[in-house]
């Protein structure tokens, strides 16, 4: 009996070795799971990169699967979308996934960057896989965002005409480009359906493109991890990092938990609370888009408010979209920004953790003020907020320089 | 043959490779710009759209005293307010607050719109009902008195979405977020009665 088990076992090897003398399948997997050396000492905060991969999985095939039964037209994306929660078999579920999924995206992007801050991820020599994460970033805004605007509702429809007029503040050709963008006088059906063009084609393509990229730069240079220590610094005799375990089998066994648990917590959303209090998916949005009726109270989605509270506290219009989109470009400069002798806040001084946190209690803060409805109070409290937000990076530049660390370690720590 | 024996001796002219390869990379940049053109001219209003956004005739018979009706022009609504002579009052005594009070921002009107009540007919505010800030409706409030974001509310429009305040000329208060007045679109009337919207004329 054993021999024609290895009869099939020896067919088979040779069918894989035809592949791969045509094809670098072996020089892949080595190089990117089973011969690639990450830290040892990854902690909880490293599930969340390969669970943006995987909502990204989730986006790019729940969104294939809407287009077949989406019309990107006016008159037809508001009745096509409850066409396809009501009479197409399992539509509910196809899009749940996907509007929950936006949603995750953002929370796992969010705690992903948070994680860099934390451990000085973005410092030499990993600055373009910082870029580039950035880059992912703001991609993934403007997909949100146009992705917001094809179901047609009161706020697709009042949402992009609030942030297609934030380019009307551009001197003297603001409203070239608006009437550029929009295709027309106003919002309208050539607007809707340029941007399910680019939602659905052109900015899913740029962002796998951008994955490749972040990927390559980071295993180029290889992983930090918690200590912010390099553990290509000490290597045994086979050139191996003495700190570095083989990601496959090690992390994928590690990533494929955090997986479960991920999804465990989405399904929930999805079955008994998709639009999460209004958070996930706002009320105003399952009534008709209609353009002689504003929505009392038109506010993004959440993801996008903290930068949304920093517009509306500024009293001017150019002003505050200069000021929203610099809080954007704040977070490009971070790897030049941060000069401290150490990467992780773990070996900063008190000051430096100190920033940290105030930094992250300041965008959950501006969040969810812009979440309200902007009363004076809640605006001036805003403006507090976003002179904390930009002092951060200030405030990083001179303390990371002057301030005493701790000393690091020359090897990870458990 | 012979010039590949020259390169075998003296090795390749790197000046010359140059030139080509700049030569080569700046036509094919000029070439891309020019290709670029009609797919950034494809996004502008196509001729359908400019054909819908044509005048808008209105019958202003039907309009009450200090009532605004609202009508689409080119997808924007445009308010029609038959100011009474107590409207017309009130329009007046605050210029102090306002931004903009002498309607000196070029593009926000038509010419024969520049006066304090930003209009052909002083009664007839013709005013497009977008706000300048981020482009809702504000709502119109001409009655003076105590609202619960101002005790002492002269009177205007206020948008709900952040909190803009204009005047009853749709002119801008200082210290809210719309920067400029409410704009007045390009209109004149065809007779004593009917207003269209789109084509500019004097009175």
């Amino acid at each position: 009996m054993a021999k024609p088990a290895s009869n099939t076992k020896k067919r088979a090897n040779e069918l894989f070795n035809w592949f791969d003398k045509r094809l670098p399948i072996s020089d892949f997997w080595e190089a990117h799971l089973a011969g690639y050396y990450a830290p040892k000492n990854f902690n909880f905060w490293y599930f969340f990169g390969g669970l943006a991969m995987l909502v990204l999985v989730i986006q790019l095939v729940t969104g294939i699967f809407l287009t077949m039964h989406y019309k990107p037209s006016a008159d037809e994306a508001f009745a096509s979308v409850e066409y396809i929660m009501r009479d197409v078999d399992w539509g509910w579920l196809i899009r749940y996934l996907h509007t929950t999924g936006a949603s995750a995206f953002f929370v796992v992007v969010y705690l992903h960057m948070f994680r860099g801050v934390m451990y000085g991820s973005y410092r030499k020599p990993r600055e373009l896989i910082w870029i580039f994460g950035m880059i992912i970033y703001v991609l993934l805004m403007a997909e949100a965002f146009m992705g917001y605007v094809l179901p047609w509702g009161q706020m697709s429809y009042w949402g992009a005409q609030v942030i297609i007029s934030l380019f009307g503040a551009v001197p003297k050709f603001g409203g070239l480009i608006t009437e550029w963008i929009r295709g027309d006088y106003f919002i309208s059906d050539a607007t809707l359906n340029r941007f399910f063009a680019l939602h659905v084609a052109a900015v899913p393509i740029m962002l796998l493109l951008l994955v490749v990229l972040h990927l390559s730069a980071l295993h180029q240079v290889g992983s930090n991890n918690p200590d912010g220590i390099e553990i290509k610094e000490h290597k045994d005799a086979d050139g191996i990092p003495l700190d570095g375990i083989p990601f496959h089998p090690y992390y994928t066994v590690k990533d494929i938990f955090g997986v479960g648990v991920f999804l465990f917590i989405f399904a929930f959303i999805i079955f008994f609370s998709p639009e999460l209090g209004g958070l996930f998916l706002e009320h105003d949005n399952f009534v008709p888009a209609d353009a002689m009726v504003t929505p009392i109270h038109i506010k993004p989605v959440w993801y996008f408010t903290p930068f949304y509270a920093i517009l509306r506290a500024i009293p001017d219009k150019l002003a505050g979209v200069i000021t929203m989109f610099s809080a954007i470009i704040m977070l490009f400069l971070l790897p030049w920004l941060d000069r401290s002798p150490v990467k992780s806040m773990r070996y900063k001084g008190w000051i430096n953790k100190f920033l940290i946190i105030l930094f992250a209690v300041t965008f959950v803060r501006l969040g969810m003020l812009g979440m309200g409805d902007g009363t004076i109070a809640q605006t001036y409290e805003a403006r507090v907020w976003t002179f904390i937000y930009f002092a951060f990076f200030a405030l990083l530049w001179f303390f990371s320089k002057h301030e005493k660390t701790k000393p690091v370690p020359e090897r990870v720590t458990k | 043959m012979s010039s590949d024996d020259t390169n075998d001796k003296q090795g390749p002219d790197l000046g010359r490779r140059r030139m080509l390869i700049g030569a080569t990379s700046a036509l094919s940049a000029v070439g891309v710009g020019f290709v670029a053109v009609p797919f950034i001219k494809s996004w502008m209003p196509s001729a359908r759209a400019k054909a819908v956004g044509a005048p808008v005739e209105v019958d202003l018979r039907t309009i009450k005293l200090d009532q605004i009706v609202k009508v689409m022009w080119r997808g924007q609504t445009i308010g029609i307010m038959n100011r009474s002579p107590k409207t017309l009052e009130r329009v007046a005594g605050h210029n102090d607050q306002l931004s903009d009070p002498d309607s000196a921002i070029v593009e926000q009107q038509p010419d024969f719109a520049v006066n304090e009540f930003r209009s052909l007919k002083p009664e007839w505010l013709i005013v497009n009902m977008h706000c300048t800030h981020l482009g809702c409706i504000p709502q119109v409030l001409p009655e003076p008195g105590a609202y619960a974001w101002e005790s002492d509310w002269p009177g205007g429009f206020f948008c709900p979405c952040h909190k803009s305040k204009f005047d009853l000329s749709g002119r801008v208060f200082k210290g809210v977020p719309a920067p400029t007045n409410l704009i007045i679109p390009p209109y004149s009337f065809l007779d004593s009665n009917t207003l269209i919207i789109g084509v500019s004329g004097a009175a």
